[in-house]
C-alpha cells in the first residue's frame, strides 16, 4: 500500500476510499489465510493464538483414501464437463452471434440462465428430468449437470471473443480457397485461442468447486465438495484445511499460468515486455 | 431516369479485342429497407485494370463482396466467363480479395499467410515453397518471411497482402481500398507497382476507391458509383473529357457547371452565348477550368466565347493558379491559368464552345 | 457470408441439447408443481393448484420466503458498500497497480465457496478464532455466541462470498467512463464530490444494478451457508425445499417452491436488464 501512497495524489476523500480498500482486502483474505494459517496448528481448528506448527494434518490428509477418491472423481468430472461445455458452448456463441432462427432470444436466455440461476434450480429441475427418463445417478449425472450449467461460461467467454474478431479474417480464409470447416479449425479457434483456453480453465475449476447442482445428482462416489461437505456436517476437521490449501495452490498456479498466457496473446508474444510487465506487477 | 449499361458496354476499354472474364448483370442489393446497390451491369474484359470509384456510401464495397462472395445479390447474376459465379461459395470462386485493413493471420508467420490458400487446396508441399518464395520474392518480402505479420510496416502488410492472393493465380483479384491506410508518399509509390505488377502478372484487377486521383493514375477504365447506381463507366480520359453527368464532371477533377438555355442552335448562360447543335430547351455543360484563358489582344479566334469580370478570389498553386471571377447575371467561374503574376481586378475571359461539354443532370438520389 | 449449412451446423447441437438438458427440466418442474405424493409415496400425476394453495396457507412457507428475501436484501446492501467505493478507488486512483489489485479481488472467487464457508465457521465458532482472541485479549470472558448459528454469521458469510461478484460489473462500468468526461466536469467547475455524484455514478448505475441482481439472486437461493452457520434462526427457503426433496419427500410441493424461485428470479433478470438499459447511454 506504500507504493500506492507515493504514486497518486490524495486528497482526504481518497485517503478514506483508500482504508476502505484495505479493509475489504483484509475481509476478503481473513478467512483464506486463517485457513492456510491453521491447517499448520498442532491443536486444530479454532484457538487463539495457534500453537505448535506441524504438518501433521497433511500427513493425515495423504494417508485419507476417500478424499483422493473424490479428487479422482471431481477431476473426472471436471474434464468431461469442460468438453461439454465447450462442444456445445463454443458453436452456441457461434450461432448467437451469426445465426438467425425463430426462438434465438429464449434460446439465448436459457443457455445463460445457470451463470446466475441459484444452482438448486438448476439441480433439481436436473434430478426430476433423471427421474422420469429413469436413469441411476451416478458421476456421469454429475457430468451432465456440470456441462450443461457450464455451456454459459464457454458461450461467455467465445461470444465476447467473437466480437472483438475481424470478420474480415475468416473471409480471407473462403477467399483463399479454405471451406468453412477449414476456416473454422485453421482461422477462428485459433484467433479465440485466449477465451476458449480460459473458458476451459473456468469451467474446469468452477466444476471442481461444484456443490449445488452436485448436491442432488450425486449417486455412490462423492465429489471433493460433496465429500468435504459430508465431514463438516460431521463435525469440524483440520484435515479439510489442509486439502483447503492444497486447492487454494492449485487455483493459485492455474490464474497465474492463465494471466501469464493472456499477457503473452496480448502483447504480441514479446518476451522482453511480458517480463517487464510481469516484473511491474501490471498483469493485464 | 437513364440506364447507363449501354455507356458500359460502348465505351469499354482500350482495347475492344480482349475477352470479357467478368459480367456482372442486372445486380441489385438491399439491406433490410436500404437499396444499396440497384441495377448494375459492367463488364470486365481479361488482364484489365478497372476501378469501382465512389463516396463512402456509395455501395462500391457491397459491389465488391458480392463479387467475392461475401455477400449475395438480392437480385441479378454474376458470370465468369461461362460459369454462373454468385451461386458458389467464396472458397470455390477463382477470385482473390486484398482486404482494407489487409486481414492477415496474426498467429501465422508471413511465409503462413503466403502458403495458406496453397496449403488448404493441399497442394503438395514442395510447389508450395517454391510458388511461396516465388511470390515473397515478387513483391520484395523474401527477408521477411518468417515474421509475423504484427512486427512488420503497413506498407510491407500490404505486399504480403497482395502476395498471398495472387500466389494462387486467381483469374481476378479484388483490391478494397487496400492504399487508404498508408501515408500520402508511400501510396503514390504503391500506385505505380500496383498498376506495373498488374502489368507483369496480366491477371484482371477490380480495385475499389474513393480517390478520383488514385482512379485516374491507375486504372484502364473507371466505373463511377453514385447512391447504388453507376453513373458512367468509361477509360480516365473519356471520363475527365467526356464526362456523362454533371456528379461525375463535378466528382473527378474540378469544373465550371453552367446551365444554359438553347433557342433556335443558340445557347444562352448569363451573360455567355455560343452557337451549338442543340434541340431547344434547358441545357447543363461541363467547362473545366483549364480550358478557360485569359484573353489577350492577339488571340482573337473567330470561335472563342468572351466574357468580362470582377476577380473575386486568387488561390496560389504553385504551377497554376485558381481564379474565381463572378461574371454578373450570377454566373462565377473559376478559371486555372499558369500564373497571372500578380493580383488581378477586372479580366476579360474567353473559351472554346467545343470545350462546354453537354452534360446530363444528376438528380438526387435517396 | 456464412451458408446455411454453417449456420445450422453451429445452432442445432447446442439448441438440441439446451431443450433437453435446460428447457425440459424446467418444464418438468412446472409439470411437477401440480402433481402430489400418495400416502405410499408414490407421486399422483393428477392436475391441480394444492401445493400452490399450501404455500400461501402455511405461514412457514412465505414467512421463511420472506426472511431469504430479507437476508438477501442485507447481503446486496453489504456487498454494494463494500464494493462500489473498492471498484472507484481501483479504477480512479490505484494508477500503476490497478491490474494487479483487480486481481487480487478476484482471487477469493477462485477458494472453493463452501472452503470459505467453512473459514468463517472456524472463525465465528464459540472456541473460534474470533472468540479465544476476544478472551486472549480480555475484552469478553464468554464466547459470543451470537456470533455462529445465526442469520448474522449468514449474512456474513454471503457478504464474502459475493462481494467480488458485486464489484465485477461495477469496476466494468466505472472502467468504460471515458476519463475526459471526468476533466471535463472538473473544466466545468464541478468539485471532485459534485464530479462523483454528477457524472461519474450516474454512468455506473448499470454496473450497480447487475452486481446487485448477482449478489440478490445469489444469496436468496444459497441453502449451504445456513445449512453450516445459520442455525434454526438462519433457515432460507432453499433449505426447505432440499428437506422436501429429501426427508420429507414432498417433490412437487419442493418443485412448487423452486418453480417460484425460479420466476422469481426470471422476473428480477427483466427487471434489471430494463434498468439497465434505461441507464446506459452508449
Amino acid at each position: 500500500m506504500e507504493l500506492l501512497v507515493s504514486e497518486t495524489r490524495f486528497d482526504s476523500g481518497s485517503r478514506w476510499l483508500l482504508l476502505h480498500a484495505v479493509a475489504v482486502f483484509v475481509f476478503l483474505y481473513l478467512p483464506i489465510a486463517v485457513l492456510i494459517l491453521y491447517s499448520f496448528n498442532g491443536e486444530g481448528v479454532g484457538g487463539f493464538p495457534p500453537h505448535h506448527l506441524t504438518l501433521d494434518w497433511y500427513r493425515t490428509l495423504f494417508a485419507d483414501g476417500p478424499i483422493w477418491d473424490s479428487v479422482l472423481n471431481s477431476l473426472q468430472v471436471a474434464l468431461a464437463a469442460m468438453v461439454i461445455a465447450l462442444t456445445f458452448g463454443v458453436p452456441a456463441a457461434l450461432a448467437l452471434e451469426r445465426a438467425q432462427f425463430p426462438g434465438k432470444a429464449l434460446f439465448r436466455r436459457l443457455v445463460l440462465l445457470p451463470l446466475i440461476l441459484p444452482g438448486i434450480i438448476t439441480g433439481l429441475s436436473l434430478l426430476m428430468l433423471f427421474n422420469v427418463m429413469g436413469t441411476k445417478l451416478s458421476l456421469m449425472t454429475i457430468i451432465l449437470g456440470h456441462g450443461t450449467a457450464l455451456i454459459s461460461v464457454a458461450t461467455t467467454e467465445v461470444f465476447a471473443g467473437l466480437q472483438k474478431l475481424d470478420r474480415a479474417q475468416e473471409e480471407a480464409s473462403l477467399d483463399l480457397g479454405a471451406n468453412y470447416w477449414q476456416t473454422f479449425w485453421r482461422i477462428t479457434v485459433p484467433n479465440l485461442k485466449l477465451p476458449i483456453i480460459g473458458a476451459a480453465l473456468l469451467i474446469f475449476t468452477l466444476s471442481m468447486d461444484e456443490i449445488a447442482v452436485s448436491f442432488f445428482l450425486i449417486g455412490r462416489d462423492n465429489t471433493l465438495p460433496l465429500e468435504i461437505w459430508g465431514r463438516l456436517r460431521r463435525g469440524i476437521t483440520p484435515e479439510i484445511n489442509a486439502v483447503s490449501t492444497i486447492i487454494f495452490i492449485f487455483s493459485l498456479v492455474a490464474i497465474v499460468f492463465w494471466y501469464r498466457l493472456r499477457m503473452r496473446g496480448e502483447a504480441g508474444a514479446d518476451v522482453a515486455a511480458e517480463i517487464v510487465q510481469a516484473v511491474e506487477g501490471d498483469a493485464t | 431516369m437513364t440506364t447507363t449499361p449501354q455507356i458500359a458496354v460502348t465505351n469499354a476499354g482500350d482495347d475492344v479485342s480482349r475477352t470479357t472474364l467478368l459480367s456482372i448483370r442486372n445486380v441489385a442489393k438491399r439491406f433490410g429497407r436500404n437499396l444499396v446497390l440497384r441495377d448494375i451491369s459492367l463488364e470486365v474484359k481479361e488482364g484489365e485494370f478497372l476501378t469501382i470509384l465512389g463516396e463512402s456510401g456509395s455501395g462500391k464495397t457491397t459491389l465488391l463482396r458480392i463479387i467475392a462472395g461475401f455477400e449475395t445479390a438480392s437480385a441479378g447474376e454474376v458470370w465468369m466467363g461461362d460459369a454462373r459465379l454468385d451461386r458458389q461459395p467464396p472458397y470455390r470462386r477463382r477470385v482473390n480479395t486484398v482486404f482494407q485493413s489487409y486481414a492477415l493471420f496474426p498467429h501465422l508467420t508471413v511465409e503462413q499467410n503466403v502458403a495458406y490458400g496453397l496449403r488448404v487446396a493441399k497442394r503438395p508441399e514442395a510447389e508450395i515453397a517454391a510458388r511461396v518464395s516465388e511470390a515473397l520474392k515478387k513483391v520484395k518480402m523474401s527477408a521477411h518471411a518468417k515474421s509475423k505479420p504484427s512486427k512488420i510496416s503497413g506498407g510491407q502488410q500490404q505486399r504480403i497482402a497482395l502476395a498471398r492472393a495472387l500466389v494462387n493465380r486467381p483469374q481476378l483479384l479484388l483490391l478494397d481500398e487496400p492504399l487508404s491506410a498508408l501515408d500520402a508518399n508511400l501510396r503514390r509509390q504503391m500506385q505505380v507497382e500496383l498498376k506495373s505488377l498488374q502489368r507483369e502478372v496480366g491477371i484482371s484487377f477490380i480495385f475499389v476507391t474513393h480517390d478520383q486521383e488514385e482512379a485516374m493514375v491507375m486504372s484502364d477504365r473507371i466505373a463511377l458509383l453514385r447512391s447504388g447506381e453507376l453513373e458512367q463507366v468509361a477509360t480516365p480520359r473519356e471520363i475527365y473529357g467526356h464526362p456523362a453527368t454533371a456528379y461525375v464532371a463535378q466528382f473527378i477533377g474540378h469544373t465550371n457547371l453552367l446551365k444554359g438555355e438553347v433557342r433556335a442552335g443558340v445557347v444562352r448562360c448569363g451573360p455567355l452565348m455560343w452557337t451549338a447543335a442543340l434541340p431547344d430547351g434547358a441545357a447543363l455543360f461541363s467547362l473545366r477550368p483549364e480550358n478557360i484563358r485569359l484573353a489577350s489582344e492577339k488571340t482573337t479566334a473567330p470561335d472563342t466565347v468572351r466574357v468580362r469580370g470582377k476577380v473575386r478570389q486568387q488561390a496560389f498553386h504553385g504551377a497554376t493558379e485558381l481564379i474565381r471571377v463572378e461574371c454578373g447575371d450570377g454566373l462565377v467561374m473559376v478559371v486555372r491559368t499558369p500564373g497571372s503574376g500578380g493580383a488581378l481586378d477586372e479580366v476579360e475571359l474567353e473559351f472554346s464552345p467545343a470545350d462546354a461539354v453537354l452534360v446530363r443532370e444528376s438528380p438526387e438520389r435517396i | 457470408m456464412f451458408s446455411r449449412a454453417y449456420k445450422a451446423a453451429v445452432t442445432l447441437p447446442p439448441l438440441l441439447w439446451v431443450t433437453v438438458f435446460l428447457l425440459m427440466p424446467y418444464l418438468l418442474m412446472f409439470c411437477y408443481s401440480f402433481w402430489s405424493v400418495s400416502a405410499s409415496q408414490a407421486i399422483v400425476h393428477s392436475w391441480n393448484l394444492d401445493n400452490y394453495r399450501q404455500l400461501l396457507r402455511v405461514n412457514i412457507y412465505w414467512q421463511t420466503l420472506l426472511r431469504s428475501m430479507w437476508i438477501a436484501a442485507r447481503v446486496t446492501t453489504f456487498s454494494l458498500l463494500l464494493g462500489y467505493p473498492l471498484a472507484y478507488f481501483l479504477s480512479f486512483y490505484a494508477g500503476k497497480k490497478k491490474d494487479l489489485l483487480y486481481q487480487l479481488v478476484i482471487i477469493p472467487l477462485w477458494v472453493s465457496y463452501l472452503v470459505r464457508a467453512y473459514a468463517w465457521k472456524t472463525i465465528l465458532g464459540s472456541d473460534g478464532v474470533l472468540n479465544t482472541l476476544l478472551q486472549y485479549m480480555h475484552l469478553t470472558k464468554h464466547p459470543l455466541e451470537f456470533l455462529l448459528y445465526s442469520p448474522f454469521a449468514v449474512v456474513l458469510t454471503l457478504t464474502h462470498i459475493y462481494t467480488p461478484f458485486a464489484f465485477l460489473p461495477i469496476y466494468a462500468a466505472l472502467e468504460h467512463i471515458p476519463r475526459n468526461l471526468v476533466e471535463a466536469s472538473h473544466d466545468l467547475g464541478a468539485t471532485p464530490g459534485q464530479t462523483f455524484w454528477r457524472v461519474i455514478f450516474p454512468l455506473s448505475i448499470p454496473g450497480v444494478v447487475a452486481g446487485a441482481t448477482f449478489a440478490f439472486v445469489l444469496s436468496l437461493g444459497d441453502f449451504l451457508a445456513p445449512l453450516l452457520l445459520g442455525g434454526p434462526s438462519g433457515i432460507m427457503i432453499s433449505n426447505i425445499v432440499v428437506s422436501l426433496f429429501g426427508a420429507a419427500y414432498n417433490w412437487p410441493l419442493g418443485a412448487a417452491i423452486s418453480f417460484c424461485m425460479l420466476l422469481l428470479v426470471v422476473s428480477l433478470l427483466v427487471f434489471s436488464e430494463r434498468l439497465e438499459k434505461k441507464w446506459s447511454f452508449s
